[in-house]
């Protein structure tokens, strides 16, 4: 099952970062995961938050939020955790455009996120080969 | 013998000039009566016919001419004679509404190269020179009059049209080019790339150079001049009059003469349009006084200038205008090209983009650079930085086919756009040209 990203359009200025995050801290929002990606003009915010809701009302109005489903994958901490989730992807012919990584609260958990360009054949691939993908409430769970 | 292509013409007196262009507006305002529906009317409005113009002193009574007239006229609403007649066009780049198509018979062909000839000549230009004309070629009138002028005087013309800078030094020295013909912006950059090579500025053979097309200042001049080893002229012109060549400077550098034979100059207050006195500041009107295809009578160029009739040493008698000191309109000259806000506009709302844009021109190492700043909407954001940079590069290719030259796009947060008095600032021009 594939869990919801927030991403938002952050221009790429001293302080824009900070603003944004400053804004769902003070909701009291638990920030999951977090990748920026950057380009000379402007960032791409992305998140994985507690509460989608919660942070879609807390940033400014005139922050470009977007919702976007993505993958995220439960790993061991270990070499070559990664290598083998991504094997199966692309035996499977499955681009992945962006992925992210973070090591969980429970020490020995690792959890990848992935953006790819077919969701469900990406999911029952995994599947297939015993690799559970996480729910939305799964996040909560795992890392709260 | 001085540097004269129509010697009798160039130094005629006053009185001889005013005789020609009494007996040429006479005949031009009855062709364009008889064979211009559209002006005709512009007339009729007015309560004028042909009989009201009997010399040049008449033509105030006449109704202007603007861009939006062409715009509501094109393509064919303007046109002085038969399609049959016409042998060629020329064209501004820019949407059809913004377009200007001009359209030329042989004899308004032979008249513009003439006029470009007389400017080559003033220059210095001979039979014995090596013409190098890098003004771009085809719809622009660039490379077209200059190269037409440039046989007229009889030069070895070299057609190099604009761009490939390595080949235009390779034949430049090669071939011993001695008169360079392009955009200001152009050859400056034709003389840092020349150092880059290696090249002194006595290492070639060029004596003078005719600079045209865009806005450029005193010191760029005086930087061209050193880093290539020559003079510098300036030569000024519009699709709608003919291009290049309508005016263009004497050795002295003081100003442009106007080939006051063909055109017939007036400096109006653009508010009121008012014929302003000698010496005032204010918008150049242009009327042709004998091209047959664009016949355009009282066409507001929204270039401001001054008219000087002072006595030059040159011996040329016409008229001499100042380098246009700005605009009555928000048209910029961005790499010699006629950019206009409301057409960025068109296309961003075309793209599905908010009106909400930012110009800034700059003029880097003599390069005019172009950046758009435009504010990104909701819908298409996406969270792939590819997708967000093919949005950033379908801009940039829809503007391109539009203005006829590509901005850089930049993407910016919705909002952000700086405004002033609850007003976004369009345009900021950082060049300083005025």
């Amino acid at each position: 099952m594939a869990i919801t990203q927030l991403s938002a359009f952050l221009e790429n200025t001293p302080g824009t970062l900070c603003e944004t995050i400053s804004a769902i801290t003070a909701a009291g929002i638990n920030i999951r995961a977090l990748s920026v990606a950057d380009t000379k003009d402007f960032g791409i915010l992305r998140i994985i938050v507690s509460d989608i809701e919660k942070t879609k009302a807390a940033v400014s109005n005139d922050t470009v939020v977007k919702e976007t489903p993505v993958i995220a994958v439960r790993m061991n901490d270990k070499a070559g955790a990664l290598n083998s989730v991504l094997s199966v992807l692309r035996q499977a012919q499955i681009n992945v455009e962006y992925v992210y990584a973070f090591t969980g609260a429970v020490a020995g958990n690792a959890y990848v996120v992935m953006r790819v360009d077919d969701i469900e054949h990406a999911e029952q691939t995994l599947a297939q080969n015993g690799i559970k993908t996480l729910s939305d409430s799964d996040i909560e769970d795992y890392l709260n | 013998m001085k540097n004269y292509y129509q010697p009798e013409i160039e130094t005629a007196s006053y009185e001889e000039i005013r005789r020609i262009q009494n007996e040429k507006i006479v005949k031009q305002v009855k062709h364009v009566y008889d064979n211009v529906p559209y002006y005709r009317n512009l007339m009729q409005q007015k309560g004028l016919t042909p009989d009201d113009i009997k010399s040049v002193d008449d033509i105030k009574k006449l109704p202007f001419l603007s861009k939006d007239d062409l715009r509501e006229a094109y393509p064919f609403g303007l046109l002085g004679t038969d399609l049959k007649n016409i042998v060629r066009i020329q064209s501004t780049s820019g949407t059809t509404g913004k377009r200007v198509v001009a359209f030329y018979t042989q004899h308004d062909v032979d008249l513009w190269e003439e006029c470009c000839a007389r400017a080559i000549v003033a220059a210095g230009g001979t039979n014995e020179d090596v013409c190098q004309v890098a003004y771009g070629y085809g719809l622009f009138t660039g490379g077209a009059g200059l190269n037409g002028g440039s046989h007229k005087v009889g030069c070895m013309t070299l057609p190099m049209s604009s761009g490939n800078t390595d080949r235009q030094i390779q034949f430049m020295m090669d071939l011993g080019a001695t008169i360079l013909c392009c955009t200001p912006s152009y050859a400056a950059y034709i003389g840092e790339s020349l150092a880059e090579q290696g090249y002194k500025p006595e290492d070639n053979k060029l004596k003078a150079g005719i600079f045209g097309a865009e806005p450029w200042t005193e010191e760029m001049r005086q930087g061209i001049e050193k880093s290539l080893g020559i003079k510098a002229y300036d030569i000024y012109g519009l699709t709608e009059t003919s291009g290049p060549g309508v005016a263009f400077e004497c050795e002295e550098q003081k100003g442009m003469h106007i080939n006051e034979d063909h055109f017939y100059a007036e400096i109006i207050d653009p508010e009121t349009g008012e014929v302003l006195p000698e010496g005032s500041k204010g918008e150049l009107v242009f009327t042709s006084l004998d091209k047959e295809g664009f016949p355009l009578l009282r066409y507001r160029t929204k270039d401001i200038c001054i008219l000087s009739r002072e006595k030059c040493s040159c011996g040329r008698t016409h008229v001499r205008m100042t380098k246009p000191l700005g605009r009555s309109d928000d048209m910029m000259i961005i790499r010699g090209v006629n950019v206009f806000p409301s057409q960025i506009e068109t296309v961003l709302l075309k793209e599905g983009y908010p009106p909400n844009y930012q110009i800034v021109v700059d003029r880097v190492n003599n390069s005019d650079t172009f950046d758009i700043y435009v504010e990104c909407p909701a819908e298409l954001f996406s969270d792939k930085v590819s997708e967000m940079q093919t949005l950033e590069k379908n801009l940039n290719t829809a503007m391109r086919s539009m203005l006829g030259i590509g901005p850089k796009i930049h993407l910016v947060a919705p909002k952000t756009i700086e405004r002033s008095e609850g007003k976004a600032v369009r345009v900021i021009d950082k060049r300083k040209l005025h």
